[in-house]
């Protein structure tokens, strides 16, 4: 195949309708006789519901229906779990609407149906819920202790425990060797603080009972995954629900759930007949979409005097909220595999204990637990070589894997196929000017400047591409990791695109194209990328995890493949050659050694008209292919923070940021430039702005954006961007991933430059996010302790 | 709830509706004009999801109520491109990728056509500063503002055909 797109920065197919306002976005829809929700929720975090009183709302002007819990209670099922990580993992039961208790502040408690969603809003304040108020568990380190319960009932807070021990696992040494004959030992708790995904466009449900099929359309990142579980969980044959994705804006693992909201609006559309559409509000997205991250990282480093690392230990508490949702309960475990990073750890041990809590479910968000461990083995080995008086990024060359390593076996039990971080690492250390800033550094410090200079390292690696079937088989996850496409040919050889890949921002239909006008010579004009409607996209895994590209999208080469060979019979047939001669490039087959050709258009055309067909040869080129990858992908890259932190305010600011990450081959350099460049900002965000802050009652505070600190523009800065690139081995393309690269890499990045600008002046660590006023108290907690002169 | 008459140009069309006075201006273009153009992504009036141009102002639409808008000229994203030409800004921001999934993109051109109209010639802070009140959560802002530059520098122009920017030739 030639390579022409490939690689090309194309302009994106979706931009057109986006751009100029002509957008399908779940709440932009409406059908004939549509009737709107709102939803009553608990203010309270933990109570028993002693009764409701639903009259009033029920003869508010305008209202259809109100349902309750127990109105519902035969028919809404339990929201699913689909990843009991151990045999024995404990959840409470789900319902969508709240049946006698409810667990945190903002579950629902009571529906109302209305003809307008203004009506409908108006009788919220007419439902009268009484609630008998109960004790409340919040923080992850009395939940463990299991003296307040979030759900009695269960007599427990912890779910599960699950634990890898590369001693036991056979793929390294035992850790207590490597902690008792630690010539070092660095010991750290990190917090990950509750974020809240943020997607711009709020969750929205319309759901259409009218016809043959139930038709849901939803602002959701799984469609397929969304069909099979609202019907097992609501009841109804999945071939009688039909789930739609329009445009979608943005998800970033938010909306990677089913949600009670869906299940509820497909119980009204049930109940009234008529079709229902529940749009949240922003207010309602900060409280009851799920949150991630939520974590208490307990880190044991050993290394030798000179620096080589000899074991990691790792203990996890990991927030699950009041609910487990749909993946929840393995987020912490896609961390437990890259806790060892790029490293060369001989002995690694990893327990996990996920816990139930008062506060809104938690679930993926963008990175989903590999974020949380780069985070803590970052951060740890800067401790190391803070605490060996070494520069950090000579230690991390002392350990990481160098490129004739690979492919490298790691103490977590996987197999790297590929990368090359010396080469990465020394790309960015040029574009960062990393030895001028480190002079510049120790200036500033000699002349006691209240601007202090930070620089912070950090390099990753992740695995992208969930997921091959069996590895997700042998980690108790209920699915497949495989995906789906259909590559099909019209009559003029132009070609419709099936994936069951569901972009919500990122570019598929642009990026697809690129990959099936390579492979089979069609102009990329002339080629559609169809998705999102489970009627037109019947087989898919969706989007989430990196992995529609390399899962997804070599689904799509596979699948192209199949037409070629297909062709390839047919056009043997028409210039009455052997199919073995038979050659096919740049959209035209030819007989070997002879000027013969024909066009990938004639062949599309002539099996169409099937007026002359080779003997048994079906009129039809279309192929599908499912894939299931062999390995994950296993992206890297090496970024450099230079941070100023004004000592006397605590005002943290990002001088310079830059990042080189090798995602291997790229397909189109705009779009994972722009992944890039999201992922970073999210990353950023953590480190530096956001979190979920609830108080002592349970009640969110951060519930709103003037509290909950989406960064802005003024709030970040102009990146440097940069790639090597080190094909992947474990697929057609080379092709790694790159949705979460930006948001792995870059926390550690900032909080290593942050502590590294104001450690000299004797602070040793500050939760995230590094606020000003959390930087300046660290700052003066240091100067009483006696830190600075 | 009295209703009242308002007569309000929206994209060069003028209508009169009888609206209830708590209509928020956002509601009246979304659910009374069918102009879903324009969106909703916060009820806090922090996200900038809903900027229009008032008397080519820029507005969060979500803050005022539709009566306000009474006797008044709308601008709404739908209403940019002209003569089947999309706006600079339009065109920038596709040629600059400065969207993903593009929730944020009309108010962000909206906003971004009221900062060239007060400000021709921005600093790069000058921009940032200006699009403070709109969030984005995919792009990380760096193309945002590169598109929002290069209508000022004049290195997009008006003039692509509305139907060229998919690549459908
Ligand atoms: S909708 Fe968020 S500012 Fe108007
Ligand atoms: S492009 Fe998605 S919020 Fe800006």
């Amino acid at each position: 195949m030639t390579v022409t797109e490939v690689g090309k920065a194309r302009l994106r197919k979706e931009d057109a309708h986006l751009i100029t306002g002509r957008t399908r976005y779940t709440d932009n829809l409406t059908l004939p006789g549509t009737l709107h929700l709102a939803l009553v929720r608990s203010p309270f975090a933990h109570a028993k519901i002693t009764s409701i009183d639903t009259s009033e709302a029920k003869s508010s002007p305008g209202v259809v229906a109100v349902l309750t819990g127990a109105d519902v209670a035969d028919k809404q099922g339990s929201l699913p779990n689909v990843w009991p990580i151990t045999a024995e993992q404990k959840a409470p039961a789900h319902p969508a609407i709240a049946v006698d208790t409810v667990a945190f502040a903002g579950e629902v408690v009571a529906c109302i149906v209305a003809r307008t969603a203004a009506a409908a809003r108006d009788a919220v304040e007419l439902v009268d819920v009484s609630y008998e108020e109960l004790p409340v568990v919040l923080d992850l380190e009395e939940a463990v202790k299991d003296e307040v319960l979030a759900h009695p009932d269960l007599g427990t807070n912890i779910s599960a425990t699950w634990v890898y021990d590369s001693g036991t696992a056979g793929s390294g040494k035992p850790i207590a060797e490597a902690l008792e004959g630690a010539e070092v030992l660095i010991e750290r708790t990190y917090y990950q603080q509750r974020l809240i995904p943020a997607f711009m466009e709020p969750r929205s449900v319309l759901v259409d009972p009218t016809g043959e099929q139930l038709t849901v359309w939803s602002a959701t990142q799984i469609p397929h995954i969304l069909r099979l579980l609202l019907a097992l969980t609501l009841g109804i044959p999945e071939s009688k629900v039909r789930v739609i994705a329009p445009d979608v804006g943005g998800g970033f693992g938010g909306k990677l759930q089913v949600t009670p909201e869906e299940a509820i609006t497909v119980l009204a559309a049930r109940h009234t007949g008529k079709p229902c559409k529940y749009t949240e509000t922003r207010s309602e997205s900060l409280m009851a979409a799920h949150h991630g991250r939520a974590q208490v990282q307990k880190v044991k480093l050993a290394a030798t005097k000179d620096g080589i690392v000899t074991g990691l230990d790792i203990h996890l508490l990991a927030d699950m909220g009041a609910y487990l949702g749909l993946v929840a309960s393995g987020v912490p475990i896609l961390g437990a595999f890259m806790y060892n990073s790029i490293y060369k750890f001989p002995a690694y041990r990893f327990e996990c204990t996920n816990l139930f809590t008062n506060k809104a479910w938690t679930d993926a968000y963008r990175g989903a637990g590999r974020p949380e461990a780069t985070f803590a083995i970052e951060r740890t080995m800067d401790e190391l070589a803070v605490e060996l008086n070494m520069d950090p990024l000579e230690l991390r060359k002392k350990n990481w894997i160098t490129h004739e390593e690979f492919p490298f076996a790691t103490v977590a039990g996987l197999e790297y196929d590929s990368g090359n971080y010396e080469a990465a690492t020394a790309k960015a250390e040029e574009l960062f000017g990393y030895d001028e800033l480190r002079a510049e550094q120790a200036r500033r410090r000699e002349a006691n400047d209240p601007v202090q200079l930070g620089i912070g390292i950090s390099t990753y690696t992740e695995m992208c591409g969930l997921a091959p079937s069996r590895v997700l088989g042998a980690l108790r996850y209920v699915a497949g990791g495989w995906d789906h496409a259909q590559v099909r040919v019209l009559p003029t050889g132009n070609i419709e695109v099936v994936t069951g890949t569901s972009a919500h921002g990122q570019g598929h239909e642009t990026a697809w194209s690129q990959l099936v006008a390579d492979k089979l010579g069609v102009a990329f004009e002339n080629i559609e990328v169809l998705h999102g409607d489970t009627h037109i996209s019947q087989r898919g895994m969706d989007t989430y995890g990196s992995r529609s590209l390399v899962v997804g999208g070599m689904a799509v080469l596979a699948a192209a493949d199949k037409v070629i060979a297909k062709a390839k019979v047919m056009a043997a047939h028409m210039m009455e050659a052997s199919e073995e001669d038979i050659e096919f490039a740049e959209g035209k087959f030819s007989v070997k050694g002879t000027e013969q050709s024909t066009s990938f258009g004639d062949v599309a055309f002539a099996t169409f008209a099937g007026h002359d067909l080779p003997e048994g040869f079906e009129p039809n080129l279309d192929s599908e292919a499912t894939v299931d990858p062999d390995n994950f992908s296993f992206p890297h890259g090496t970024h450099f923070a230079a941070i100023e932190v004004d000592t006397e305010t605590g005002e943290v600011s990002i001088r310079k940021y830059v990042c080189v990450d090798d995602v291997g081959v790229v397909v189109n350099p705009l779009i994972v430039e722009g992944q890039v460049h999201g992922g970073l900002a999210q990353g950023i965000a953590q480190a530096l702005y956001e979190e979920a802050v609830h108080d002592e009652t349970g009640t969110l505070v951060t519930g709103s954006f003037v509290d909950y600190l989406v960064p802005s523009a003024p709030d970040l800065p102009h990146f440097t961007t940069a790639r090597t690139e080190t094909p992947a081995t474990t697929n057609q393309l080379g092709a790694k991933g790159v949705g979460e690269a930006g948001t792995i890499a870059s926390t550690p990045a900032i909080v290593n430059g942050v502590l590294d600008a104001v450690r000299h002046l004797g602070v040793k660590d500050i939760n995230m996010p590094c606020s000003p006023s959390r930087v300046w108290a660290a700052l003066e907690e240091a100067k009483t302790a006696g830190g600075v002169q | 709830m009295a209703s009242s008459k308002i007569t309000v140009e929206v994209d060069n069309v003028s209508y009169t509706d009888e609206v209830e006075p708590r209509l928020l201006l956002v509601q009246y273009l979304r659910e009374r004009l069918g102009k879903t153009g324009t969106l909703i992504g916060c009820d806090t009036t922090n996200c900038g999801a809903c900027t229009v141009h008032l008397d080519g102002v820029s507005v969060k639409s979500c803050t005022m109520f539709a009566v306000q808008a009474d006797g008044h000229k709308v601008t709404t994203i739908e209403g940019m491109a002209t003569d089947g030409k999309l706006h600079p800004l339009q065109q920038a921001f596709h040629q600059c990728h400065a969207l993903q999934c593009g929730f944020c993109t009309p108010g962000m051109i909206m906003q971004s056509a009221s900062l060239l109209s007060e400000n021709p010639h921005p600093t790069e802070q000058e921009i940032r500063d200006g699009l403070e009140g709109n969030l984005c959560r995919c792009t990380g802002y760096q193309n945002i503002v590169a598109a929002v530059q290069a209508v000022a520098d004049g290195t997009v122009s008006a003039g692509s055909n509305e139907t060229e920017t998919a690549g459908v030739a």
